[in-house]
């Protein structure tokens, strides 16, 4: 047999409500299991029952981050599945699906009847379905129930009866070759987050849903006491945010997370973090529109909004992450840095990263960057002389002084002063914070570059399109550029990243280009803009096209 | 310990502020020579006349924004539940703009105290109503006379469930300091509205002098008698303006688990332990 690499990709369909996001994740713990490295989109409108789910799940020896126009097998729980995806069929396509709802070629697999005979709960049917593919794909029967036991809580006997029948009625098939290689952990990108916090010593994590951040919420208040962290569902994105600041003077790590509406919100105790100097680590997930826009879907439209949110200026600092090792890292890396330099971060994610799937190769250490803390005794003021503009910090509580924040202009001690030299000496001060925050990221892997790092033509990205972006730039041949921090703008790195680059070629799920113009403002020219703006990742051949029509 | 700030001053002549701000001083005071510590006891304001009191008061202090107050203080209890926390809000403060962080923290029974400045008017925006005006008050945003009915906070605050209400009189010194105190020795929510004049924009001695009384064998624990007693005067309509407290009631509070954190080497452990599972 040939030895080349494996690329392989599965899609699972059906109604909303049949589990198939927590059938396409067993799936891609399966392939996981065999050594692959995997990758799962998860797509569905924003309702609760009945409309059409699915998901597809990409696994290859490498590590990818981007579906393909075809895939190799699909499973159908319903008839719009075949429906929807039928462009995605090729003529070697394995299709299996339930043959009691759905008419299609391939395998049908009774599952009411598997169901029914085994005595199974409905919601099993898509272990049956699961059973087939494992059946087809030439995954190891001894793989299934290894993974089964990890991967489904309840019901695991009725679940394996189930999927061995969908095993038994599947033709065997040799889609996959199982490499040998250890199985990674699989996670979301939220998942990443919500641990990349816990691990940089989160204390509180204080959240009102919205959706694609709520994740983020569930997985730490479902390890809460596990952690020995607080997690906090409030009134409104207002009181999350303003809660944090009260934790954070009385000494606390907390993070909070929303997605654009609710940073509305937010803005307000945003700024009074920026003048109270009060460290506080926002989770940004962004979704595509303004307003309400489109709640389940993925854009990369809140870029500037990040870098410019509140009145008045101060020091912000902000990255987008681009891989759940990255998500991870820089969680934890805005955790210190934001209690470094007592202002606040933003940790700019989208649902494409947020809530896709995939294996986890770990995070890389973190510069140790320790907050500054009050040291000796003596007269305390919150805001006096520090280095790079940094007052030690103290908590309420201890004996003998007084901590005093405030909202307002204030002087070293933190009463409110109206006073021309103070308020210009205290805005002098934020800015000298963000110098030294920016000196301090020159230790910090703050612009990535992938492809061909010599190419003259660059595609430069940011984000969760950094995957797709660098198989493209794979292909091609091209160097892909990427600030994984937007502020502060990391003038030195990006400078020595783009050395030698002749054309510029910006990639990003918006239609303004926003990161276009964010170089723009640094004397970066982008040559051509490639924008996507409809909610859905860019596939591998779509971006491959239009890159190709534009070098 | 020196209470008071050198901060400058800024309160109109005979503002209801400074009888709060005295109050305050001498229950922090007496609470201290009982054994509290200075250190333990934390301000929050808002914005408005009476959120200077941060600047005033010598003592810890998070002066906040608009409304904001109760959710600040809310943080600072779940974060240290060793400190005591007052938050100081004006009735724009707390009735309008942060009406809801108010109910929550009354529906959580969070540990901490909402004293309200309740002086009818925004003092610092120059004199325009507030949600506890009265019916045909006439402000510079509300010439020919609010045509709304005020709010009750009282009432609001026993519908959201908290467990101490109270209200007390700028006017009545010495009542206001027994009231304060309860309510800071209170465990859980505790609400107090402190009609106070606005010098400026708002003087109501005239109006309040005959009506206030004090209430006496009232039963505080009694929910219904207690509303009775909220709805006697409408914040509006002519009638006697009960002070004191009119509910007192004990219940759990802070439902949120207590940010106590665990150490590095036990989170790390943790994590690899689920990273395992997620393989």
């Amino acid at each position: 047999m040939r030895w080349t690499m494996q690329d392989f990709s599965v899609l699972i369909g059906g109604k909303a409500g049949e589990g198939i996001n927590i059938a396409g994740s067993v799936i891609a713990r399966l392939l996981s299991a065999c050594g692959l490295c995997v990758y799962m989109y998860y797509d569905y409108p924003s309702l609760i029952k009945g409309g059409n789910n699915f998901a597809v799940i990409r696994a290859a020896d490498d590590q990818t981050f981007c579906t393909r126009e075809t895939v190799d097998v699909l499973l159908a729980l319903n008839q719009e599945t075949i429906r929807l995806h039928a462009g995605m069929v090729r003529e070697d396509t394995a299709v299996i699906y339930d043959s009691g709802v759905v008419k299609a070629g391939g395998t049908g697999l009774t599952l009411d009847a598997f169901v029914k005979e085994e005595e199974a709960p409905a919601i099993t049917r898509s272990a049956g379905i699961i059973g087939g593919f494992c059946r087809t794909a030439g995954i190891p029967w001894a793989t299934v129930e290894a993974v089964f036991a990890r991967a489904i809580p309840r019901e695991l006997d009725a679940n394996l009866r189930v999927a061995r029948r969908g095993y038994d009625a599947s033709p065997p098939g040799s889609w996959i070759r199982v490499n040998g290689r250890e199985a990674l952990p699989v996670l979301t990108g939220n998942e990443g987050i919500a641990f990349g916090l816990v691990e940089a010593g989160l204390e509180g994590y204080i959240s009102y849903p919205m959706t694609p951040s709520s994740s983020i919420l569930h997985t730490l208040a479902s390890y809460a006491g596990r952690f020995g962290i607080s997690v906090v569902h409030p009134e409104n994105e207002t009181g999350a945010m303003l809660m944090a600041l009260g934790a954070a003077y009385a000494g606390r790590r907390v993070a909070v997370g929303t997605s654009g509406g609710g940073f509305c919100l937010m803005t307000e105790g945003f700024s009074l973090a920026g003048m109270a100097e009060l460290p506080v680590a926002v989770v940004l997930a962004q979704r595509p529109g303004p307003s309400t826009g489109v709640p389940t879907y993925s854009a990369q439209g809140d870029l500037l909004f990040a870098l410019f949110a509140g009145q008045g200026e101060f020091p912000r600092i902000v990255a987008a992450p681009g891989s759940v090792e990255e998500a991870w890292y820089w969680a934890g890396a805005l955790m210190d840095l934001s209690w470094r330099f007592q202002t606040p971060a933003i940790l700019l994610t989208d649902k494409n990263l947020g809530e896709g799937l995939f294996s986890f190769a770990g995070a890389p250490p973190r510069p140790p960057l320790a907050p500054v803390l009050r040291e000796g005794d003596g007269k305390y003021g919150r805001y006096q002389d520090g280095p790079g503009g940094i007052s030690p910090l103290a908590f309420p509580g201890e004996s003998g002084i007084t901590v005093k924040v405030n909202s307002y202009a204030h002087d070293a001690d933190g009463i409110t002063t109206e006073e021309a030299t103070t308020i210009a000496a205290m805005a002098e001060k934020r800015r000298e914070k963000e110098r030294a925050a920016a000196k301090a990221l020159a230790a910090y892997p703050c612009v990535e570059v992938a492809g061909d790092r010599t190419a003259a033509t660059a595609l430069l990205c940011w984000g969760s399109v950094a995957g797709v972006c660098a198989e493209v730039a794979g292909r091609l041949g091209l160097r892909v550029v990427r600030p994984v921090v937007l502020s502060p703008f990391p003038e030195e790195q990006l400078a020595s990243a783009l050395l030698g680059v002749g054309r510029l070629i910006a990639v990003e799920e918006n239609i303004d280009g926003q990161l276009s113009r964010l170089v723009g403002c640094h004397g970066i020219r982008v040559d051509e803009r490639i924008g996507k703006y409809d909610g859905r990742p860019f596939f591998l051949e779509d971006l491959e096209r239009r890159v190709g029509e534009v070098i | 310990m020196a209470w008071i700030t050198g901060a400058q001053n800024t309160w109109c002549p005979g503002c209801g502020n400074f009888a709060i701000q005295h109050a305050l001083k001498a229950v922090l005071e007496d609470l201290v020579a009982g054994g509290m510590r200075p250190e333990e006891f934390v301000l929050v304001s808002g914005i408005g006349c009476h959120a200077k009191i941060a600047d005033y008061m010598a003592m810890n202090s998070f002066y906040s924004i608009h409304g904001r107050g109760a959710a600040v203080a809310g943080g600072i209890a779940l974060a240290n539940p060793d400190l005591r926390v007052i938050s100081c809000a004006g009735d724009g403060d707390a009735y309008a703009e942060g009406l809801d962080h108010l109910i929550f923290a009354a529906k959580r029974n969070t540990e901490m105290t909402a004293v309200v400045h309740d002086n009818r008017v925004y003092g610092l925006t120059t004199g325009q109503y507030t949600p506890t005006s009265y019916e045909g008050f006439r402000g510079r945003s509300t010439p020919e006379g609010v045509r709304e009915r005020p709010i009750n906070p009282l009432e609001l605050m026993l519908a959201s469930g908290a467990t101490f209400v109270a209200r007390a009189y700028t006017r009545k010194i010495d009542h206001l300091k027994t009231v304060l105190k309860a309510a800071i020795l209170h465990r859980g929510f505790s609400f107090i509205d402190v009609l106070q004049i606005c010098a400026t924009y708002n003087n109501l001695t005239d109006y309040y002098a005959p009506r206030v009384y004090e209430v006496e064998g009232h039963d505080a624990g009694d929910f219904d008698a207690a509303m009775r007693l909220a709805r006697e005067w409408d914040y509006s309509a002519d009638a006697p303006i009960a002070l004191g407290v009119i509910y007192d009631s004990d219940a759990p509070s802070d439902p949120w688990p207590r940010m106590n954190g665990g150490g590095a080497e036990e989170r790390a452990e943790e994590i690899r332990r689920i990273l395992l599972e997620k393989t």
